[in-house]
């Protein structure tokens, strides 16, 4: 079993992918891996290794968790399985 | 598995102050930019001798010309370093730097240039660089327990899985080490921005914690007080950006994996300054890699663990740098530049105990003189932290 993307802790919004290659509209397995859980997902976009899948939609202004720490603001809409990267996140400090 | 770290141990050489080094290097050493090419040239002319070149050294004052001298004292003091030949423009910098040195009990000597001229300075510094490496190649090597190794850490390139994988390797490494009672040090306080409250929790006492504050704090007036956008692409890199990352919290939440769950902050320290005690230092130093790492060789750490994403390729003229990383494309294309690879964790194929071991066993192979990716491929970078301008 290959594990796509990885999630730190189910209260986060992104996960990061793990594979290279990841195409848009592929079945997806993702590790969640402070609760130790699988789940399985589509990205809408093609998204390269080491960056970041939404896993839940956000709106625009939302804060984004990850290692369920705020690591930054959502500046548009991203939907579930789209892409979150410098186009759509910002840094919240300086 | 479940290594024994109270009976491990490893080979090095016991310095005159006790302290145990990993490496037995003769380093020349100039006090200053003008003293590179004599300094080269002596390391030419003598086999088993190192010339650490920098770009600094000239018209330095106040704490900016302090830490200048201490970092290269503290250089001339690592336990990795048998013996030192100091030369710089004019002999009263270059003594000043020697007496720092000779007071850890080794041998040093200095040379000034002017009244002589290179080609006379590097005759009689050679003569010296000769008799240097001839006593360091008679020391002999003395078995000494793990707890006598000084390990430092610093993560750099990093991407998303540096904070999902190789920097909690890190951590549960350091965990381990700070369990036995291992002297260690982490710093980048630039890279703390968005998770300084989760170190700040972790200080051992209420001073600690003020102290540590005060650091991030005055660093944070720093980049408010000269920043012209938000930093990015300064903070986080081209690099960090290119390998997922995307803003200064995310990357500084991956960079705080590197103490593990279990360490707690037990001091903190000015650049380049010695720890007292054994535990976890915070030490307040830049985030670039070339320069935290010679910080920490300053500061007599022997053995350096460096996290990286997108693979950095840094080394040190001193201390041998362990690279471990999880990407599997950066393990892919540039294995020549990683010591341990974690890519197994993000596959569920191996556990972050076994990664931690995986580390550990690394470090101890390097203890014992196995060579790190850097110090084959010859990196040895040594950067000198300014402060401000010159008079």
């Amino acid at each position: 079993m290959t594990i796509h993307f990885v999630v730190h802790d189910e209260g986060d919004s992104v996960g990061v992918v793990v594979v290279e290659g990841l195409k848009a509209g592929q079945p997806l397995t993702g590790w969640i891996m402070d609760q130790d859980k699988m789940i399985e997902f589509k990205a809408i976009n093609d998204i390269p290794i080491g960056h970041k899948l939404a896993v839940r939609s956000i709106a625009s202004g939302d804060t984004i968790i990850k290692y369920g720490v705020d690591i930054g603001k959502a500046v548009a809409n991203i939907g579930a399985g789209e892409h979150a990267h410098v186009h759509n996140v910002k840094t919240k400090r300086w | 598995m479940g290594m024994n770290l109270k009976n491990a141990s490893f080979e090095g050489w016991r310095r005159e102050n006790g302290r145990m080094g990993v490496r037995n290097h003769v380093i020349i050493l100039p006090v200053d930019d003008l003293s590179n090419a004599a300094c080269e040239a002596v390391a030419n002319n003598i086999k088993g001798c190192m010339a650490i070149p920098h770009a600094y050294g000239r018209l330095q004052f106040g704490y900016d010309l302090e830490l200048h001298f201490r970092t290269l004292i503290g250089t001339g003091c690592n336990p990795n370093v048998a013996g030192v030949v100091v030369i710089g423009i004019e002999p009263g910098w270059a003594g000043k730097i020697a007496e720092g040195i000779a007071a850890s009990g080794k041998p040093v000597e200095f040379f000034g240039i002017e009244q002589h001229g290179d080609i006379n300075t590097i005759a009689r510094a050679s003569h010296a660089a000769y008799r240097m490496v001839k006593h360091a190649s008679k020391l002999k090597k003395s078995k000494a327990p793990l707890v006598d190794l000084w390990v430092s850490t610093k993560c750099g390139e990093s991407d998303t899985t540096s904070g999902l994988a190789s920097c909690p390797t890190n951590g549960n490494a350091f965990d381990k080490l700070w369990e036995n009672g291992n002297t260690l040090v982490f710093g980048e306080t630039t890279e703390l921005t968005g998770g300084e409250h989760l170190v700040a929790a972790r200080c051992r006492t209420p001073e600690i914690r003020t102290q540590f504050q005060a650091m991030f704090d005055r660093y944070q007036r720093v980049v408010e007080a000269n920043k012209t956008s938000d930093l990015s692409d300064s903070q986080p890199t081209k690099g960090n950006i290119e390998g997922g990352l995307t803003t200064i919290e995310e990357k500084a939440l991956g960079n705080i994996q590197k103490i593990g769950k279990k360490c707690i902050v037990d001091g903190v320290l000015d650049k380049a300054e010695a720890p007292s005690h054994s535990g976890l230092w915070f030490m307040d130093s830049s985030s670039a890699a070339a320069e935290m790492v010679t910080l920490c060789g300053a500061s007599g750490y022997a053995v350096h663990f460096f996290p990286t994403g997108q693979g950095n390729v840094i080394g040190n003229p001193i201390v041998p740098v362990i690279k471990i990383s999880a990407n599997p494309r950066t393990v892919r294309t540039m294995s020549e530049h990683i010591d341990v690879d974690v890519t197994g964790l993000l596959q569920k194929q191996m556990n972050m105990d076994d990664a931690g071991e995986a580390l550990l066993d690394c470090m101890l192979r390097t203890a014992d003189g196995e060579l790190t990716a850097a110090e084959l491929l010859g990196h040895r970078e040594f950067s000198l932290t300014r402060i401000y301008e010159s008079a």
